[in-house]
């Protein structure tokens, strides 16, 4: 897994260095058209993210982009886990052909 | 039954949320398996359970960038993913289709050209299954023809093999990709991922279906590193595209995270299910699945071109999009039970 963090974070710097510009082209996009969420209805942590979302979209969509890959490394440990548990090998395959 | 349905935060529609976990648990499974995000398939799912068409697109991607990444971390750990090659192509990738993208920018300019690119669409789709059978049937032949000769079968064998003369271009710098077992001139993966990337960004699309062929026949991956190395860029790219969905306004996050419960699963089922399909099953399989998209849009086509039969066109090509993921799931299922099975059942005998 350490591999792994090591390449997505030297991935994450290259990301940031060559897309800047496309970054912000998508901002200046989103000005085009705004989509206000309307909180009236919601409650507790939904309330709070409409909220989050309509004060600041640079905020919500970091947010976004952290959580995604926090959530997806969460559920997949613990499906790992799952797996592991009904005995499959989840470290090696035989197979090599094409 | 009020607590079936959840009201999203930034769309304000209310969504059957076990329809979202079903649905993640579908596309989980055939992105695991084929190493690709099927933005093809989400789309249209998640407009059926009330999403507008804009928000479909931008929660479809921030769960793919979830659900590759649960596939990538598995393939990662059967050996399946090449980082280093994953890491250059996705320069090329990036550049490529940041050109298709203001390419196509620039042809809205002059014209309509949205026929255009479906149609160019389609042309690729029937090109990629055309490959992906004469590879089939020309692999078929060859181990036909050892076998008449008395021979072993060679299991490294492949049908198409227009990678053998991409090789030998020896142009500096040259580069060993060590889990594909490749050895080229670093420029052949960057123009690939170039290339596939410009498509992508003409098309509109997240490009894995294009990538994924491209890594077969033009790069001589073997198919399960394919898989796990295109898995590895859908993530980023995913990612890149939730972040740029997410400034627009046009993302549902609780939909997503609802969808990557389901997909968690299917991941894990969709990848370990490559530990007992040949490569070969891999491949055809994938072919099946371009056939079911071309299929798709022709029906998406013909919806715009006849709009008295509009409604029963979009319907058909749902409906035939909705059942292909069914019937490739269940399959996917199916064979990964079998091998698990098969698996624990050796462990016992041990």
């Amino acid at each position: 897994m350490k591999g792994i963090g090591t390449k997505i974070s030297i991935f994450v710097l290259m990301m940031a260095a060559l897309l800047p510009q496309a970054v912000f082209a998508a901002g200046e996009k989103a000005d085009l058209v705004i989509i206000v969420a309307d909180t009236r209805l919601l409650s507790g942590i939904l309330k709070a993210w409409g909220t989050l979302y309509n004060e600041s979209h640079l905020y919500f969509s970091l947010l976004t982009i952290v959580l995604i890959p926090v959530i997806g490394f969460l559920f997949g440990t613990i499906a790992d886990i799952v797996m592991k548990g009904i005995g499959i090998d989840l470290e090696h395959r035989e197979l090599s052909e094409h | 039954m009020d607590w079936l349905y959840v009201l999203m935060p930034i769309s304000g529609v209310t969504i059957f949320w076990p329809g979202l976990v079903i649905l993640g648990v579908g596309v989980g499974i055939i992105g695991g398996f084929f190493g690709m995000g099927g933005a093809w398939m989400v789309t249209p799912g998640l407009n059926i359970l009330g999403f507008p068409m804009a928000f479909a697109i931008g929660t479809d991607i921030a769960h793919m960038a979830g659900k590759s990444l649960i596939s990538t971390m598995r393939h990662g750990k059967f050996g399946n993913v090449d980082y280093k090659l994953g890491l250059i192509m996705l320069v090329g990738t990036v550049v490529g289709f940041e050109v298709g993208a203001q390419m196509v920018m620039w042809l809205e300019r002059l014209g309509n050209v949205e026929m255009v690119v479906r149609l160019l669409y389609l042309a690729l789709l029937a090109l990629i299954a055309w490959m992906v059978f004469h590879d089939v049937a020309k692999k078929k032949k060859k181990d036909r023809d050892a076998v008449a000769r008395g021979e072993e079968v060679d299991k490294l064998s492949t049908g198409i093999s227009w990678h053998k003369t991409l090789h030998k271009i020896k142009l500096f710098p040259m580069i060993h990709f060590t889990a594909s077992g490749i050895t080229c001139t670093a420029w052949l993966p960057i123009f690939i991922s170039f290339f596939t990337g410009w498509l992508a960004g003409i098309l509109g699309i997240g490009g894995g279906l294009i990538r994924m062929p491209a890594l077969l026949y033009l790069m001589g991956c073997p198919t399960h590193v394919a898989v796990g190395t295109d898995l590895f860029e859908v993530m980023i790219s995913g990612l890149y595209g939730a972040f740029t969905y997410t400034m627009k306004g046009r993302t549902e996050l609780v939909a997503a995270i609802i969808m990557l419960i389901g997909a968690a699963v299917g991941a894990q089922i969709g990848t370990v299910a490559t530990k007992y399909i040949k490569g070969y099953g891999i491949r055809i399989a994938f072919g099946l699945a371009v056939i079911g998209c071309f299929f798709s849009i022709v029906l998406k086509l013909l919806a715009k071109e006849i709009p008295a039969y509009s409604t029963l066109l979009n319907n058909s090509s749902t409906t035939l999009v909705l059942g292909l993921v069914f019937a490739m799931s269940l399959y996917i299922t199916l064979k990964m039970v079998a091998g698990a099975k098969a698996e624990v059942a050796a462990k016992k005998k041990r």
